[in-house]
Order: C-alpha cells, then sequence, then structure tokens
C-alpha cells in the first residue's frame, strides 16, 4: 500500500514525463523541418539568392524579385492593416461598451479570424482583380491586409483589457479626456502587447500563398511596380516545386528556408524584444 | 459650534445610486463642510465608495450605472447632464485603493494632469512638479530619479506619487477611496500626516475601512450601512457618544 506522499510524488513525475515527452515531439517536428529546409536549399544558398532574379529553367539566378515582391507587399499590407486594426481594437476595448455595434463587430471579426485565406484571394480578385482587369502587387496587398485586421483587432483588443479598470479612472479623475486617457496612458501600458501582435500578424502573412495566387500572381522579372503583377516567395516556391526541373527545385527549398527562418526570427524578436518591459501590466 | 462656522462645500441632496436595478445608495443627505476631512465609514458593501464615485462622476464611465437627486457643487447640481465631466473632475480629484502611477516617467505622472488644464513653461512645469512632490513629501525620496519610471517606486511612494498627481492640479476637493488599504503601516502613517497637511487647504472626502483611522485623521465622519447615511457629525462625537445604536455597535465592534 502506498502512502499518500508516495503516491502524490508517482504522479507529479508521470504528469512531469508526459508534458516533457509531448514537448520533445512538438519540437521534434520543428527541428526536423528546419533540418530538411536547410539540408535541400544549402547547394544554392549564396549571394546570388539575393542579388540574382528567379531563373528560366536549366541556368543560374537567385531569387531577388520574389524577395523584393515579398517585401513589399507584406509592408503594404501591413501598412494598410495595422493601423485600420488597431483603431478597431481600441474602438471594441474603449468604447463599445454600450450598444450591439461593439458585439456584432467582434464577431464578424472572430469570422475573418478563421476565415480560410484562399477566400479573402477569392474575393480580392472578384472585387479589385476583375475590375482591374489584371493582377497587381496592390491586390495582393490588400488581400494581406485583410488577413492582418482580424488578427491586429483581436490582440489590440486583448492587450486593452488587459489594462486595469484603475489606470483609466486614475487618469480619467485628473480631468482627462478618453482619447487622451488612451493615448497617453493604456496604448502606453498596453504597447509592447500590441506591436508583438502586428509582428506576429507579419509573420503569419509572410508565408501566406493562397491570397497572393489570386491576386498579386507571380512574374519572373523584378518588378517594383505595384501596379502589374508581382513576384512572391509562397508563389515562387510553389511554381518552382511543381516543376520539373533540379535547380528550380532547390531554388524552392531556398524560398522556403527564406520564409521559414524570417518567421522564426519575428517570433522570437517578439519574444526577446518586448519581454517583461512592463512588469506589472 | 465649529459646524455652524462651516462653509459647505458639497451638498448632497436626496441621492439615490442604481447600479442596473439594484438601490446602492438611499435617498442620502450630507452636506461635506469646506477643507476639512470628512471620512466614510461602514462596513463593507454599505455604499461608501459608491457615494465617494458620484462626487466626480466617475460612475460615468460605466453604462447602466445611474445616479438621481442632486450633489451641489458651489451650488452648481453636478449631476446634470450639462455638467462638464472633465472639468467638475479637473476640480475634483481622487485617489485609488491601489496606487495607479501611469507607464511614465515620475515627473511625466505629475505633469499629465497640468498638462491637460494649463499651458506651463518648462521651467514653471518643474516648479510645479517639485511643489507637487514637496507637498506630498515624496520630493526629498525622489529628487534624484524623477525621470525614473514612477512604477519603479515602492507602493507606499506610488501611493504618495498619485497623491501629487492629484495635488499637482490644484482640486479644490479631494476624494480618498481607502488610500492606505494597499500601504504598510509606516506608509499609512506618511499618507495620515499628508491629509492633515493637505486639509488646511483642501476639502478631503475619504473612505476607510479602519476606524482608528477615520479618528486620526477626520473632523467629520459618516456612518453608512446598506446604502444609508446613519449618522453624520463630527468625529469625536461619532466616536464618543453616537447618537443611534448602530453606529454604537460598529464602532465598539459588536457589529461589522
Amino acid at each position: 500500500m502506498l502512502s499518500l506522499y508516495q503516491r502524490r510524488r508517482i504522479i507529479n513525475a508521470l504528469w512531469l514525463g508526459i508534458s516533457f515527452l509531448m514537448m520533445t515531439f512538438g519540437l521534434f517536428w520543428l527541428i526536423w523541418i528546419l533540418a530538411t529546409l536547410a539540408f535541400h536549399s544549402f547547394d544554392s544558398l549564396s549571394l546570388d539568392l539575393f542579388t540574382k532574379m528567379t531563373p528560366p529553367p536549366g541556368s543560374q539566378g537567385g531569387l531577388l524579385n520574389a524577395i523584393v515582391g515579398s517585401l513589399l507587399m507584406t509592408s503594404a499590407g501591413t501598412l494598410i492593416g495595422t493601423p485600420i486594426g488597431i483603431f478597431a481594437g481600441i474602438y471594441l476595448a474603449e468604447y463599445g461598451q454600450r450598444g450591439w455595434l461593439a458585439p456584432a463587430t467582434r464577431f464578424m471579426n472572430d469570422v475573418l479570424l478563421s476565415a480560410p485565406s484562399i477566400v479573402i484571394g477569392l474575393f480580392v480578385y472578384m472585387v479589385v482583380v476583375l475590375r482591374m482587369g489584371h493582377f497587381s502587387g496592390w491586390a495582393g496587398a490588400l488581400a494581406l491586409a485583410l488577413l492582418v485586421i482580424p488578427v491586429q483587432v483581436r490582440t489590440t483588443e486583448n492587450m486593452l483589457r488587459l489594462v486595469p479598470n484603475t489606470l483609466r479612472e486614475a487618469a480619467a479623475a485628473l480631468g482627462a479626456p478618453r482619447w487622451k486617457i488612451i493615448t497617453s496612458v493604456t496604448l502606453r501600458a498596453s504597447r509592447a502587447g500590441i506591436i508583438t501582435g502586428m509582428l506576429l500578424a507579419v509573420a503569419r502573412i509572410s508565408g501566406e500563398t493562397a491570397p497572393l495566387l489570386f491576386t498579386a500572381l507571380n512574374n519572373q522579372w523584378m518588378s517594383t511596380n505595384m501596379n502589374e503583377p508581382m513576384a512572391n516567395l509562397p508563389n515562387m516556391i510553389f511554381q518552382f516545386s511543381m516543376s520539373p526541373y533540379q535547380d528550380w527545385h532547390t531554388l524552392a527549398w531556398a524560398g522556403a528556408l527564406l520564409i521559414t527562418f524570417s518567421v522564426l526570427a519575428i517570433n522570437i524578436l517578439a519574444r526577446v524584444v518586448f519581454r517583461d518591459k512592463n512588469p506589472s501590466y | 459650534m465649529e459646524s455652524s462656522m462651516n462653509q459647505t462645500k458639497l451638498s448632497i441632496r436626496d441621492l439615490n445610486f442604481y447600479y442596473g436595478k439594484f438601490h446602492a445608495l438611499k435617498n442620502i443627505c450630507l452636506d461635506i463642510p469646506e477643507k476639512k476631512v470628512t471620512a466614510f465609514i461602514g462596513p463593507s458593501g454599505c455604499g461608501k465608495s459608491t457615494l465617494l464615485r458620484v462626487l466626480n462622476r466617475m460612475y460615468d464611465l460605466y453604462p447602466k450605472q445611474t445616479a438621481q437627486g442632486q450633489v451641489l457643487f458651489d451650488g452648481n447640481n453636478i449631476l446634470d447632464r450639462a455638467q462638464d465631466l472633465y472639468q467638475l473632475r479637473a476640480k475634483i480629484g481622487m485617489v485609488f485603493q491601489k496606487p495607479t502611477p501611469f507607464p511614465m516617467s515620475i515627473y511625466d505622472n505629475i505633469a499629465f494632469g497640468v498638462k491637460l488644464y494649463e499651458r506651463l513653461s518648462r521651467r514653471k512645469m518643474d516648479e510645479r512638479v517639485e511643489w507637487a512632490l514637496k507637498k506630498s513629501a515624496l520630493w526629498d525620496e525622489v529628487k534624484d530619479k524623477i525621470h525614473q519610471s514612477g512604477q519603479s517606486l515602492s507602493g507606499g511612494q506610488q501611493q504618495r506619487l498619485c497623491i501629487a498627481r492629484g495635488v499637482a492640479v490644484r482640486p479644490e476637493v479631494l476624494l480618498l477611496d481607502e488610500p492606505c488599504s494597499a500601504l504598510d503601516p509606516i506608509s499609512t502613517l506618511k499618507v495620515e500626516e499628508l491629509i492633515n497637511e493637505l486639509k488646511t487647504e483642501y476639502t478631503i472626502i475619504m473612505v476607510t475601512h479602519n476606524m482608528q483611522q477615520a479618528a486620526r485623521v477626520s473632523n467629520y465622519t459618516a456612518y453608512m450601512y446598506l446604502g444609508e447615511l446613519i449618522e453624520f457629525d463630527e468625529t469625536n462625537k461619532i466616536f464618543t457618544t453616537p447618537s443611534k445604536q448602530a453606529t454604537e455597535d460598529y464602532i465598539t465592534g459588536k457589529f461589522g
């Protein structure tokens, strides 16, 4: 017969063991993915990747146009989506206490948050691409912005809600109007969380393929004109990896590695740089 | 004798307050004297904090909280819809139970409220910040780190910072909602000394759970129970010869 103490120790060890095993299991796949990417793209990892354009099959080249396109559209999408998302999040957390508008917005936002990105791509295709008559970088940026908005709305609202009401009351008690309370006190108290949310939204859209397939399409040549079809890493990976050419395959692996490591870097940045800046909130 | 000499700063008339349908304050009538310390005491849930939050209309931040009746502040009914809330709160400051330093420097914590209503030169603002910190007996402790975060201070210092912040905008009335309940005895003593200092210039209304504190620092005491004002009188009288049995039971610890 085990004593209660021994039993508790065994159960504790069991839980610890299971948790550790599951953690290792999760980490195992991540490391495998990273290792595979590194292994397959090893041959193509050179400066050419960042200086040359995507080549025709059978010749040497890099990913410059796809990298530039991805950077342009991701930045534009973030620049369009983030302010909208932050302001909407502020409305939900700070203003929308009365009436039906805030709950309705929150519900729609949750729907948007879980909408498949291909639906967003098709929507922008219908609304923008068909009307403009051609694929374009702007359409791609717009689709990405539509993916950024719900993430940013949700994180902004959540982060603002973590700010204790007593802080709002304290500012109100000095005679501060609402906008002043928000800009000087609550946004300031939650800025680390909101910026983290923005970085995570960037990480999310930088690997999106489907929305860009219907909007920016792809481009074999260098283009910084947002009114034209634009190369981007995800669709380049898709196109190259489906091709029968070995050197295209290698480039696709390199693109995948670039995206994965940038996303990893953004995630680490979000965690490290903004860790414990505001310990009391 | 003393009471007849006092000016009334805030006059509460037939005040009823509701949280949704819950009737939290019932027909409160009370005259708060100017430049004195008035304490609200009573068991938890009796409505003393609620009453305090009516006086600067803090309840207005929340939906479903309503007040009926009158609160006359220098003759104007502040419950009036036309009352400008920001002006009102600039004149009636408030300090809360837990210290609430803003996420900014000590200096900016104090300058924040001042900037809302006054345009001061850099030098004048420096003087104001120093004045407020001296008033709240914090200057000596923070003068060398005035540009550090207000959140780096200890709990007692944070609370005095909050009082300094409230004093800096030069209000006429200060509302203190259990200002010492999160503080250690030494910090409590400092804050109490501070209240004693401040009452020469400000009308102070404080909510407290601590009857000794009410006895130590207040000139007048209001005892509340279940949303009603049971008794209001000079503090000495309340604590020595209360006129109601219920008050006596509470202050002697038979109840509550």
